[in-house]
């Protein structure tokens, strides 16, 4: 891939929407759904939902920012530096890891203060780039799904979430050591 | 679960902040907060009413069941529990198609359908199901192909090859993910094991 496929592949992704909402749209038309009807019908569902996922944002946020701006965690990372330099991880990226299941806009910002101080293809910098890629903001998803409809017990839906979250990070780790060295 | 978490993560950070002479940046915090989360709220809001109303005509013009229809040998795997028509899985596969392009914004209005589908069958309200948790993993795994927004990231601070990543995040989705389904299978075969020696 060569940089200027790059640039196309962003310019394709405008393309995305605007045939997902003319290929949607258009086989409704074909269907002979009545449209508009249809639309209102489902905006106003829509809106419900919104209004009933407010609470969850609200309390998950509020939790999150709270930790996030004590500073808590950037002193347990300097605790257990020795640990990670041993095991070759590089400390820079952890309180992504660690930022990335809780908030997708949080760990966004920091990818893009990591890119920033070490360079956009350094190994950090790459490896910014792939941990925000490969995985999503369990937390936060498991919260608003849940809670949206009000389960309260989600079993082992964390455990298995955030392991899957565990093993985004070691395979980024080894996947940006073997393909760019 | 949730419980413990939002009071694990507010209480340690105000008795951490007390500690270190930070509190400052945690009065700050529950000063702005409201206002953060309004903004957020208002950023995914009109997007939810916009996709939801295009994607009731999709679902009255049998797109969703098209779609369950492509995705139905990877469904008949992943959930066992639910019928092949089932209105869920319709969703499901759309939520699951738009995160794959990256329009992570799109896709919760989808996600959100599916579960309430999930719960309209669930004999213990306030208890995740079997499909709700697969589901739940299959999406927090962030299944995306087409991670566009790291794309512009890394063509913004000049790097010759933005999407040369695309390798790397795309294998390591596929790991995370496949590792995060047999997880839940295997979790679930122990829970299964536990309930039935327990009604014994």
């Amino acid at each position: 891939m060569k940089g200027v496929n790059a640039v196309n592949l962003v310019q394709i992704s405008n393309y995305f929407l605007p045939v997902l909402v003319l290929l949607l749209i258009g086989y409704g038309y074909d269907k002979k759904v009545p449209l508009y009807d249809a639309f209102l019908k489902g905006a106003k569902e829509g809106m419900d939902l919104a209004f009933s996922i407010l609470p969850c944002l609200m309390a998950m946020i509020f939790g999150v920012n709270l930790l996030l701006r004590s500073g808590l965690l950037d002193s347990i990372f300097t605790l257990f530096r020795p640990v990670f330099t041993f095991l070759k991880i590089p400390i820079e990226i952890l309180p992504m890891a660690l930022i990335r299941p809780i908030s997708g806009n949080a760990s966004f910002a920091v990818m893009i203060d990591l890119i920033q101080k070490y360079g956009v293809d350094t190994f950090i910098g790459r490896l910014a780039a792939t941990l925000q890629g490969s995985s999503d903001t369990t937390i936060y998803v498991l919260s608003l799904y849940f809670g949206s409809i009000g389960i309260k017990n989600s079993k082992y839906a964390l455990k298995a979430g955030l392991m899957a979250d565990a093993m985004a990070v070691f395979a980024s780790i080894l996947l940006v050591h073997l393909f760019f060295g | 679960m949730m419980n413990h978490l939002f009071g694990i993560f507010i209480i340690a950070g105000i008795i951490f902040s007390l500690l270190t002479g930070n509190i400052e940046a945690i009065n700050n915090e529950i000063i702005a907060a409201p206002r953060q989360i309004l903004d957020l709220f208002l950023s995914m809001f009109p997007f939810m009413i916009l996709w939801s109303g295009i994607m009731n005509i999709a679902k009255e013009a049998g797109v969703l069941e098209k779609m369950t229809h492509w995705m139905r040998p990877l469904f008949r795997i992943l959930f066992p529990e639910l019928k092949e028509d089932d209105e869920a899985l319709g969703y499901i596969a759309s939520n699951i198609t738009i995160n794959m392009l990256g329009i992570h914004n799109a896709s919760t209005p989808f996600g959100l359908k599916a579960m309430k589908c999930l719960q309209e069958k669930n004999p213990n309200k306030t208890t995740a199901t079997r499909s709700m948790i697969t589901f739940l993993v299959l999406n927090t795994g962030g299944v995306t192909l087409l991670a566009t927004d790291i794309i512009a990231v890394r063509s913004m601070y000049q790097s010759p090859n933005p999407a040369l990543i695309l390798v790397t995040t795309i294998t390591a989705t596929l790991i995370s993910n496949v590792f995060g389904l047999i997880m839940d299978r295997l979790f679930y075969e122990r829970s299964k094991r536990r309930e039935s020696s327990a009604n014994q």
